[in-house]
């Protein structure tokens, strides 16, 4: 059972680094993209920070339906239906008892069915899809969510607003697979990953 | 007469989606076409909320929608599977295929020969 008082801390600290990473997001998506990617977020990480603080939850799909209405709402660029989709998509899951491995594979369809991206097109599918084998295996750590995320630069984009750049998408971290990043350091962080 | 179809522009600029509505009026002043353009705070995006709420306001139950990028069909994609409205999202080029449906809504051509019409406009996956 995923416990879903840390689940609430994991969000919160989730909404606290993409707010501190603000600025390097808003970069890494002038690089390839729209350059809002970070002032999203925080729009969004406020959102909810509003919304859970100071509420109790007693069950984990009503936490995490709740963040994902709010994401919907309040960010303005793709990130709030894809992030919105993926804890929608796992307030679904967290119904049938999940394990950790479980919801977060439920994220990622909820994020596929939204964005139609597969592996290998330099979107957070890049950074979910690897992240859901090393929970399984055991091997998921600050380190490996670095190494994941570096080989996103190598990719050119073929999903997304990178993709009307081409072959230029090439060299840059996707900035979705940067924030997702900072999702599962908040995961470890929040001592969801060791039931 | 209660009309089926209307049409929604949804553009990540606010000014984009109402000037292409300015545009469609003009050879088509009879269909209802709504914009829904911008965040709610008026930034450069698209918002779930706005999109929503203009899908609502038809009086027609069928809406045929045209977008610019692709959080906009996010939004759009996320709409049409909360609303009761019978929402199709053309993935074709934004201003002329939207242009193409208003002018045929306009002369009362069926829909199935609207849909034809737009396929070979189809530019997004």
């Amino acid at each position: 059972m995923v416990d879903v008082k840390k689940v609430q801390s994991w969000l919160t600290l989730f909404g606290e680094k993409v707010t501190e990473n603000k600025e390097h997001l808003n970069q890494l998506d002038t690089a390839i993209g729209d350059g809002d990617h970070g002032s999203n977020l925080t729009r969004g990480a406020a959102a909810v920070k509003e919304k859970l603080d100071g509420q109790s939850y007693d069950e984990l799909t009503d936490l995490f339906k709740d963040v994902g209405m709010v994401l919907v709402s309040k960010v303005g660029g793709a990130s709030g239906p894809l992030y919105g989709s993926a804890f929608i998509s796992m307030a679904k899951e967290a119904k049938n008892d999940a394990d950790l491995s479980q919801l977060i594979t439920a994220g990622l369809d909820g994020i596929v069915k939204r964005g139609n991206a597969k592996t290998g097109e330099k979107t957070m599918v890049d950074m979910w899809s690897p992240v859901i084998d090393s929970i399984k295996d055991g091997s998921l750590s600050d380190e490996s969510i670095d190494e994941i995320l570096q080989k996103t630069k190598d990719m050119k984009a073929s999903k997304g607003r990178a993709s009307y750049l081409g072959d230029r998408s090439i060299g840059h971290i996707d900035p979705g697979a940067q924030s997702s990043a900072y999702l599962f350091q908040a995961l470890i962080e929040a001592g969801v990953i060791n039931e | 007469m209660s009309k089926v179809y209307g049409i929604l522009l949804v553009s990540h600029v606010e000014e984009v989606a109402s000037g292409l509505l300015r545009l469609l009026d003009q050879v088509a002043g009879d269909v209802t076409i709504k914009a829904a353009g911008g965040t709610e705070d008026g930034d450069v995006g698209t918002s779930f909320d706005r999109i929503t709420e203009a899908v609502e306001s038809f009086d027609e139950d069928q809406i045929l929608c045209f977008y610019d990028l692709g959080s906009a069909k996010m939004n759009l994609d996320m709409t049409k599977e909360t609303s009761d409205k019978i929402m199709t999202i053309f993935d074709t080029a934004f201003i002329e295929s939207a242009y193409t449906a208003a002018s045929l809504l306009q002369a009362s051509v069926p829909i199935d020969g609207i849909k034809e019409q737009l396929e070979s406009l189809k530019i997004k996956e």
